[in-house]
């Protein structure tokens, strides 16, 4: 019995100073202020900030490769208390964002074919420029969703819908998209252009319902000059006040209001019955 | 020569026959967690195959130096773990200090392999099937050699597979525990080569 236990408590001292003697030995210096960024850092490693997890970005912040606000999750909270530890200013005039789609197809774009293939919008991209007659929309097959780290995006009817409370716009999603859809937007922004399609106006109606014909009707309603169409309709948010003139005026509604993170239809009282006039907006002859 | 030829079916047989992952079903856990990515897997391989040996060495110095003169046998699992879970802390901080970049890409799988019970088995089966010092070694080299190939093997099936149209019950796990299964009945027809 005295046996056993003088063996092990000799093996457990031999291999605790042998331990011991190796971490003293093979010391590796390592600046606690990179710990401490580390530790700052959300801890997610979803990647989005482009290095391999949080402690690859938290060590490219502290050897001033990246930028304090390297992390798009964190926001301008991380990169405050990071600055703090860094010994420097942060520009947190950032607002917080937030991803949403770019596409408002699923049933209103027109399909060229079924496809049955893999779940990858990659792939349905490859197949012909994916299964929809509209080569800019939403294939619908949840690739984003799937890349989301945060689980905020969901495929509904055909389209993905992103979860705001869950969206911390790290901006995997927009990478993910082979069609470009995902685009990161101010959280208070609530008018947004629901249509990615830089097709004519003849071409785009065709292909899609609720596509952009560029009739530059909301270019007009706007009174702070803040959408304007080139290839497609662009609203700037810095000068966005929300008004939603654009969206009642718009003929296809390819322009929608989110409230509450649901997608509101906005309609003007005497636009109810009149018929859409893009073509003459749009009129070559 | 029969001891050559010995040596070398030891190493034969960790390697096919029997399989730590496939036919002795030890260390799952990092067969199904880390097979998602090859060069993570790879990089596990490697990692179990040098904590295999170097346990082995260890641990049969341990139980036929100490154990065996102070009859203290019935010790053998406890002792052996402790071993273990010392020779991979010690092989983090060594690993930590002069290759810093293979410390960095294995990340939190090297203190992983602690509780990877293929180490801990290897080092009991060299005990129980009585094997010298240096059948020892070659045996866990082989059982790490097999460990890597499985590995490696399945993660590759697994990066096709995210690519497949599966029905959605199977998604994931199911399927790949179902792979797991096929490899091994695979596996099992290099039962009879010796």
């Amino acid at each position: 019995m005295l046996e056993t236990l003088i063996i092990f408590l000799i093996l457990g001292l031999l291999l605790g100073a042998i331990l011991a003697f190796a971490s003293v030995k093979f010391h590796v210096e390592t600046d606690p202020k990179l710990e401490e960024i580390i530790e700052a850092l959300p801890g997610a490693n979803c990647g989005a900030c482009g290095f391999p997890g949080c402690s690859g970005c938290g060590k490219a912040i502290f050897d001033g490769k990246a930028p304090v606000n390297s992390c798009p999750v964190g926001g301008s909270a991380t990169a405050t208390v990071i600055a703090g530890i860094m010994g420097i200013e942060a520009n947190s005039d950032q607002k917080p964002l937030v991803a949403r789609v770019k596409c408002n197809g699923a049933d209103n774009a027109k399909a060229i074919y079924e496809y049955s293939g893999a779940k990858s919008c990659l792939l349905a991209k490859n197949s012909f420029s994916g299964m929809k007659l509209c080569d800019f929309g939403c294939f619908g097959l949840g690739t984003c969703a799937v890349s989301c780290p945060f689980d905020a995006i969901e495929m509904i009817n055909g389209l993905p819908k992103v979860n705001a409370k869950k969206c911390t716009a790290c901006g995997v999603c927009v990478k993910a998209c082979p069609q470009f859809l995902m685009e990161l937007i101010p959280q208070d922004q609530k008018v947004l252009v629901n249509c990615n399609n830089t097709d004519k106006a003849k071409n785009a109606m065709s292909a899609c319902k609720v596509a952009c014909i560029k009739c530059k009707k909301c270019e007009k309603a706007c009174n702070f000059d803040a959408i304007h169409v080139g290839s497609v309709a662009v609203i700037d948010y810095a000068k966005c006040t929300n008004c939603r003139a654009c969206a009642e005026v718009c003929p296809t509604h390819a322009i929608l209001v989110y409230e509450k993170n649901n997608i509101v239809k906005v309609v003007a009282e005497a636009e109810e019955k009149s018929s859409c006039s893009g073509c003459s907006a749009n009129c070559e002859r | 020569m029969n001891n050559i030829t010995f040596y070398f079916s030891l190493v034969f047989s960790g390697i096919l026959i029997k399989n730590v992952l496939l036919s002795q079903f030890l260390g799952i856990c990092p067969f199904l967690g880390v097979s998602k990515k090859t060069s993570s897997a790879i990089g596990m391989g490697i990692s179990v195959t040098v904590v295999l040996v170097l346990a082995s060495m260890v641990s049969y110095a341990f139980y036929y130096l100490v154990q065996v003169p102070f009859h203290l046998e019935f010790l053998r699992t406890i002792s052996f773990i402790i071993i273990i879970a010392s020779i991979v802390q010690l092989i983090e901080v060594l690993m930590k200090k002069y290759m810093r970049s293979m410390y960095e890409s294995l990340g939190v799988y090297l203190p992983l392999i602690t509780t990877n019970c293929a180490v801990l088995g290897i080092a009991i089966i060299n005990i129980n099937n009585g094997y010298d010092f240096l059948g020892s070694i070659l045996y866990a080299l082989g059982s790490g050699l097999g460990f890597l190939l499985v590995i490696v093997l399945f993660s590759a099936i697994r990066e096709k597979l995210e690519l497949m149209d599966i029905p959605k019950a199977f998604k994931g796990l199911p399927i790949a525990l179902i792979t797991a299964a096929f490899m091994s009945l695979a596996f099992i027809g290099f039962g009879g080569i010796l």
